[in-house]
């Protein structure tokens, strides 16, 4: 360091301890205890990073000049979605998971770190009660690991190493899986209905046979449409001895039914949306939910919490359930691999979940549907526009066609953002097929005063002139 | 100095919270959402009945109703008997590198202009966060020597899928996936060096250490074969003997036509001392949550910054954010990219924390805390030789880096006092004590890794804390075997968590199983 200041973060650089803790260890210098590093190894050149702002307010003056570049969906009217989306985020799930003991713990005992046994135990059970399983992981990466998981739990459970997807999958979501498959477990995709969005049943009849392990598909899909024909997919895949999976947005859960009430043997999804900012994509967490059978909870590689009795009569206790099915204990025979994923947001998801309660959720569920309906009723209403899968109901997203228009998604977004909107998510190289389309996504945050700026700007960007 | 070092005197928080269900009172709300506008309700309806009927969920979820300071209580509750690295001396979790995370980089990460971006907004309004993951990815290549960075992985395990991935990638595009099919590791490394490329289909062949503690040369040479794909091996190990012959394993390695990734999870005692690059690696990684002080959130969120020397970036995930002098923009086209291993660019919080902590340190700084953290931990070794019972298997009289595994193989066979024991007594005086990874190769192992956050002082308070539990051991050992006393809850029974009829992963489970 330039003046050779003691640094805030490095207690033990001040002069005189470090000379104590040499002497103690019986060195003369730092550099002694590198004694095993030969030299052809030692780095010489100085690396090359800029001088740093020692105080801390110049590293705040510098960070927050950088912040400052961005535009946010707070200070814009954002209609993005697609496995990330903007929902309210209450102060008591900011407080919870900034509170010191969650934010710094990380893997200690049920003993002193009971509280986040406890916390976690209960995140899953309140997931539990939302979809309706009885057991739910320690969240993993995010969604998209979730399904590639779910995916090769049902592959070792049935034995077999060929899975069928439906093509109205993220495609995100889908490179994620493929990768994650590969060369293990061969993908088919399953075609969607071109009017509805739903899963073609004859391309699935003609597609499953007794080397499928599982049929995957997601409720309500990348492409917005609420599918219903759940308990026909189940039993089509079950009479073939393969698995239901499906992934779900769980907020939806308040008003749709959970996909275990259809036939799913294996639910994943992702939980940023209860109550988790954004945070550019980077909060995701993925869970995976299955009924209480051995042969389920053995496959899963996840953490699994379970509450137990101590040696004090009444007393809670917490700990890990069947550790030895993970890759910590074998790391060759355990079940894939576990590492830290998102914890945190699992106990933040808990906290929105005690808040919301089974009205909240309810509430939520009515009012995004709401809102959404009418998005797409007056999307419908603009010329040039067309509401694709009508014949589908929706959630919160929704695909807007622009094909008639004579603009691309490009050029309409790029006229929003010059009023303060993000437009819908563009996937017309996505799903080419589906013409000059965006993902609109439509929440419980948006008046319905934003909604008709949306679409009167839509309006007057495509139909008036000299805008 | 006047204070006199000793065990505290602790008793953590003890609530006796219920589970949160216990807790519901029917009718109880913990938050209202915004009414529906009547002009939509007018022209909309209810938005329930326009769904298809077998999709509407007649029966609500069965979740708790509590007013909100109710939850708010029980979870603060919970939080204090949680024991986070900002309350303790937290080095007894050896390996995780539990250092300081500064408050100031929480502050960015919880602005606005950080948390409300979405991550499909147009590059032209997020300048500022692209310029945040670029300019960590230059830094890290200085840190590394390597040429490019994804922060796509959302932690150190998903890193070492996605260099198995590259590895299988590779041999792929050199038409021999096929016929390698095996990854050498090392039984010190992490656990995940193995587990994740068994996910990839790869045989797995583990060196164990000779009795230096290091994977030897001889054995290396035994393992190669044209059958490899590649070597995945921690360095320093989980033991903080640095292997002195790494540069000769990769060159083995690569003389097999291997691939060699180095998991450099934690870096934290050799930033600016020795690199990825001067010992010969193709693919690298950090975890950001780790080395780089973002916390560790109970577990995650969690950052696994991979990098790649030049021949190999085309291999990496999509997109890889570039610069072109005058914006910051996404690359889609990586010619033999594995495609993602995780949705959007990573875990974008803790790459945030991370660019503000090098910010915070410079090049000086990094090395400074490398320096400090390795004197820490041979200060500390030099202590706990000193306790009756303990010991440091391998390398006697040397020095370590950043952790070491030691042994209470003595103790335990002096007194019947095992680890968990003393992990459990340890609790008692506000400290962890982590054994390790499994298998067990170390008997009775527990490993420690002192950081360059904690003061001698804090230091000493850690060893006085084992210096109390040996004596105890010793002399009264009844007291430590029943151990935690002055904790959260007492002595767990273990065995229903193992048994399907007893088990409960949920609430609902529990009621069912133990009316």
């Amino acid at each position: 360091m330039s003046k050779k200041k003691v640094h805030p973060y490095i207690p033990n650089s001040v002069p005189e301890i470090k000379a104590q803790m040499l002497e103690e260890i019986g060195v003369s210098t730092i550099d002694e205890l590198y004694e095993d590093i030969p030299e052809d190894l030692r780095f010489k050149g100085k690396m090359n990073l800029p001088e740093p702002f020692l105080s801390e307010y110049d590293l705040k003056k510098h960070v927050n000049q950088i912040l400052a570049k961005n535009q946010t969906c707070q200070e814009n009217l954002s209609f993005l979605g697609g496995d990330c989306w903007q929902h309210y985020v209450p102060a008591i799930c900011d407080e919870i998971n900034q509170r010191s003991e969650f934010l710094t713990a990380y893997a200690g005992e049920p003993y002193e770190d009971h509280g986040r046994f406890q916390a976690l135990f209960e995140y899953a059970s309140m997931m539990g009660e939302l979809l309706d399983m009885d057991v739910v992981n320690v969240p993993t990466y995010d969604w998209g690991q979730a399904a590639s998981t779910s995916i090769r739990m049902a592959a070792r459970i049935t034995k077999r190493t060929e899975v069928l997807i439906a093509e109205s999958i993220s495609p995100d979501r889908l490179s994620i899986i493929r990768n994650y498959c590969k060369p293990v477990i061969k993908i088919q995709l399953v075609k969607f209905d071109k009017e509805t969005g739903k899963i073609n049943i004859a391309d699935l009849k003609e597609k499953i046979s007794s080397s499928t392990a599982a049929i995957y598909f997601e409720n309500p899909s990348y492409l917005g449409c609420i599918e219903d024909q759940g308990k026909i997919i189940a039993d089509i895949t079950h009479t073939h001895g393969a698995l239901s999976l499906v992934g779900v947005d769980p907020i939806s859960l308040g008003v749709l039914i959970p996909p275990s009430n259809y036939g799913a043997d294996i639910i994943c999804g992702d939980i940023q949306g209860l109550g988790v900012h954004m945070q550019y994509g980077g909060s995701l967490a993925g869970f995976i939910a299955t009924r209480d059978e051995e042969q389920y909870v053995m496959e899963y590689p996840s953490r699994l919490f379970g509450i137990t009795t101590t040696a004090v009569e009444g007393e809670h206790g917490f700990g890990d359930v069947t550790y030895d099915r993970t890759s910590f204990h074998d790391r060759i025979e355990g079940k894939e691999f576990i590492g830290t994923a998102s914890a945190l947001w699992g106990i933040t998801a808990g906290v929105y979940l005690a808040l919301a309660g089974p009205h909240g959720m309810k509430d939520l569920g009515q009012l995004i549907l709401q809102k959404s309906q009418y998005a797409i009723k007056k999307f419908s209403e603009v010329k040039g526009i067309s509401i694709p899968f009508s014949l589908s109901s929706h959630f919160k997203e929704f695909v807007v066609d622009f094909s008639d228009s004579g603009k691309t998604v490009d050029e309409i977004n790029k006229a929003l953002l010059e009023k303060g909107i993000f437009g819908g998510k563009d996937i017309s190289s996505e799903f080419p097929e589906l013409g000059n389309c965006a993902v609109y996504c439509v929440t419980e945050i948006h008046s319905k005063e934003d909604i008709d700026r949306l679409t009167q700007t839509v309006n007057e960007f495509l139909n008036e002139e000299g805008i | 100095m006047s204070r006199k070092i000793k065990a505290r005197n602790f008793h953590q928080a003890k609530w006796d919270e219920p589970v949160i269900f216990e807790l519901s009172n029917k009718g109880e709300r913990g938050i209202l959402f915004p009414e529906i506008e009547k002009e939509i309700e007018q022209i909309i309806g209810d938005g329930i009945s326009s769904l298809p009927k077998n999709m509407i969920r007649e029966q609500l979820p069965n979740l708790p109703e509590l007013s909100q300071m109710q939850v708010l209580k029980h979870f603060l509750r919970m939080s204090q008997q949680t024991l986070g690295a900002d309350f303790n001396v937290d080095i007894g979790q050896g390996t995780c590198t539990m250092k300081y995370s500064p408050k100031i980089n929480e502050k960015f990460a919880t602005d606005p202009k950080f948390t409300e971006l979405h991550p499909s907004q147009d590059e032209s309004t997020v300048q500022g966060i692209l310029e945040i993951i670029y300019k960590l990815d230059l830094y890290l290549r200085e840190i590394s020597g390597l040429d490019k960075f994804t922060f796509q992985p959302g932690g150190g395990s998903q890193a070492i899928f996605a260099i198995a991935s590259i590895i299988q990638a590779h041999h792929e595009a050199n038409g021999e996936a096929d016929k390698r099919n095996e990854i050498i590791t090392t039984m010190f490394s992490h656990p995940s060096d193995a587990a994740a490329p068994v996910v990839k289909g790869y045989n797995i062949i583990n060196i164990y250490p000779n009795e230096d503690g290091l994977p030897a040369v001889e054995a290396l040479k035994t393992a190669v074969s044209e059958r490899t794909a590649g070597l995945l091996i921690t360095n320093p190990e989980d033991t903080g003997i640095f292997n002195p012959k790494i540069k000769e394993f990769t060159k083995i390695v690569h003389e097999f036509s291997g691939v060699c990734g180095y998991d450099q999870a934690n870096a934290n005692g050799i930033l600016g001392i020795t690199r990825a690059k001067e010992a010969g690696f193709d693919l690298c990684f950090f975890n950001l949550h780790k080395t780089f002080s973002s916390p560790h959130g109970c577990g995650g969120p969690a950052a696994g910054a991979l990098g790649a020397t030049e021949e190999f970036t085309k291999y990496l995930p999509i997109p890889l954010v570039e610069f072109d002098g005058d914006k910051y923009f996404f690359n889609n086209e990586v010619p033999n990219s594995i495609g993602k291993v995780r949705a959007f660019y990573g875990v974008v919080p803790a790459i945030l924390k991370a660019y503000s902590w090098i910010m915070s340190l410079g090049s000086e700084g990094l090395r400074e805390v490398a320096e400090i953290a390795v004197l820490n931990n041979n200060y500390l070794l030099k202590k706990v030789l000193e306790l009756r019972g303990a010991s440091a298997p391998y390398a006697e009289g040397r020095h370590r880096i950043e952790q070491v595994r030691y042994s209470w193989d003595e103790l335990y066979k002096e007194t019947g006092i095992t680890t968990e024991d003393i992990t459990c007594r340890m609790v008692d005086f506000g400290f962890h004590m982590w054994s390790s990874h499994h298998p067990f190769i170390v008997p009775q192992p527990f490993t420690l890794e002192p950081t360059e956050s904690y003061s001698k002082a804090e230091i000493d308070e850690y060893i006085a804390g084992l210096k109390k539990v040996v004596e105890e051991a010793y002399e009264n050992p009844e007291l430590v075997k029943t151990a935690p006393h002055r904790s959260v809850v007492h002595k767990i029974d273990y065995e229903p968590l193992d048994d399907p009829d007893r088990w409960a992963i949920t609430w609902r489970a529990h009621l069912k199983k133990n009316k």
